[in-house]
């Protein structure tokens, strides 16, 4: 077995990113789990959050990038992960998310019904983005 | 026989539209690529949502349980088709292909007694179906017509069909868009959307990998719940794809109209300058017989 992890992060529109990798930790929706090479096969769903990649060792300052929700698929050719959006965490406009979350909520608060669902989704979704962006 | 000035302004004029549609034909031939390359580059996404849509495809079994994404409802009665066009003319029988099938099949499922409700992604799609059609539309979305097509896009229309789906308003949804063969060939097709046909699992290629046999695949949370999170996105993907095909086919299709529009106008030029020399001769022969006859008579 390969003493790397080789791992794909994928949006609709393009191949984000593929290279070799020492281990990446992914949101997962039961819970966060890191993924080393000869990780046994799995599928997951993905909840909103940053997504770390360790280059080289545990040790490495690991690079955060995060991930608007989508799943996660480890094989025998490494780890992949789908996303519908990635933002580098270094990328995240504080303040712009803070009023996006604002807003969110404001609707929150009207909503109903199936608007309720979805604006609750939005919210969670901020909160996360703001939630890393901070750390 | 029109006068000499009138055929070298008209010479002149179609020279310009010439021009035009030769200067159109390499924009589009541009943009063709580019939205080529766009269709490449959303192709790794999708090849993974396919594998893993028919590796869960193959251990779930279809059932009233299952999710009514990928069920369906249990009737056929109502049928929504999605038709994507372009936002766009100039680009040759593009929109009427794609329009000629839909409405094809529209008709075909009302003569079987069926409801036909239209869902139109791109303002030509439309025009073409108020004539004829008009009290079966029930949206239209206009999509962003030159600048690449977005996901977002996509998943406006996948959460507009499954909202309607989910409010019972039908049982089955087709897209109906143009396939991109190659830059002189397209294809209008058609792809059921809901309910969703898995792919097929591929085979475990047992010849070509030694080896222990493949580890069983863990799910988390369980096969049911990824599928149920899943045929959404799958939804938005594929309506993506076909956006994105739909665009790169647009682009062909403007290039292939452009390229005779071009040519078209380069004959017309000939023939004309044709009559503009003999009509030019004929006056001058005209006026040399009127000079010697004027001559002679002296």
């Amino acid at each position: 077995m390969a003493d790397v992890l080789h791992f794909e992060l994928v949006s609709p529109e393009k191949l984000l990113r593929s290279g070799d990798v020492y281990m990446v930790v992914v949101p997962g929706t039961e819970g966060d789990f890191g993924v080393l090479p000869g990780h046994a096969p799995l599928v997951s769903t993905i909840r909103p959050g940053a997504i770390q990649v360790f280059p080289t060792s545990m040790n490495d300052v690991p690079e955060r990038i995060f991930i608007d929700g989508g799943f996660a698929e480890v094989g025998p050719n490494g780890l992949t992960i789908l996303a519908e959006s990635a933002t580098p965490v270094g990328e995240i406009d504080v303040e712009a998310t803070a009023r996006a979350l604002a807003t969110a909520r404001e609707t929150l608060r009207a909503a109903s019904g199936d608007a309720l669902t979805a604006a609750e989704a939005r919210v969670a979704r901020f909160e996360a983005m703001q939630a890393v962006a901070v750390n | 026989m029109a006068s000499l000035k009138a055929l070298k302004l008209r010479i002149a004029s179609i020279k310009s539209t010439q021009k035009i549609t030769k200067a159109m034909k390499m924009v589009a031939a541009a943009k063709l690529r580019r939205s080529q390359e766009a269709a490449e580059a959303a192709r790794p996404y999708s090849e993974r949502m396919a594998a893993v849509m028919a590796s869960l495809g193959s251990r779930v079994t279809v059932g009233p349980e299952s999710p009514k994404l990928l069920a369906g409802t249990g009737a056929d009665q109502t049928y929504l088709l999605v038709v994507v066009t372009s936002e766009r003319g100039l680009a040759g029988g593009f929109n009427t292909n794609i329009v000629r099938l839909a409405r094809r099949r529209a008709d075909e499922l009302m003569a079987q007694g069926k409801t036909v409700k239209l869902l139109l992604a791109g303002r030509k799609g439309r025009a073409a179906f108020v004539r004829t059609h008009r009290d079966a539309i029930v949206d239209t979305l206009d999509l962003i017509h030159g600048k690449a097509q977005q996901f977002a896009d996509a998943q406006v229309i996948a959460a507009n069909v499954i909202d309607r789906f989910t409010r019972d308003e039908f049982d089955v949804a087709e897209l109906f868009f143009s396939r991109f063969r190659s830059a002189l060939v397209q294809e209008p097709t058609t792809v059921r959307l809901i309910p969703a046909a898995l792919p097929e699992a591929a085979k475990p290629d047992t010849a070509t990998t030694s080896g222990p046999p493949p580890a069983a695949i863990e799910y988390e949370p369980d096969e049911e719940a990824i599928l149920a999170d899943l045929l959404p996105r799958n939804l938005a993907v594929q309506i993506f794809r076909a956006m994105l095909e739909n665009q790169a086919s647009f682009f062909g299709a403007q290039m292939t109209a452009m390229d005779n529009a071009t040519r078209n106008a380069g004959d017309i030029i000939t023939r004309l300058t044709i009559v503009y020399n003999r009509t030019r001769q004929a006056a001058i022969t005209t006026e040399l017989i009127e000079i010697i006859a004027g001559a002679e008579s002296l």
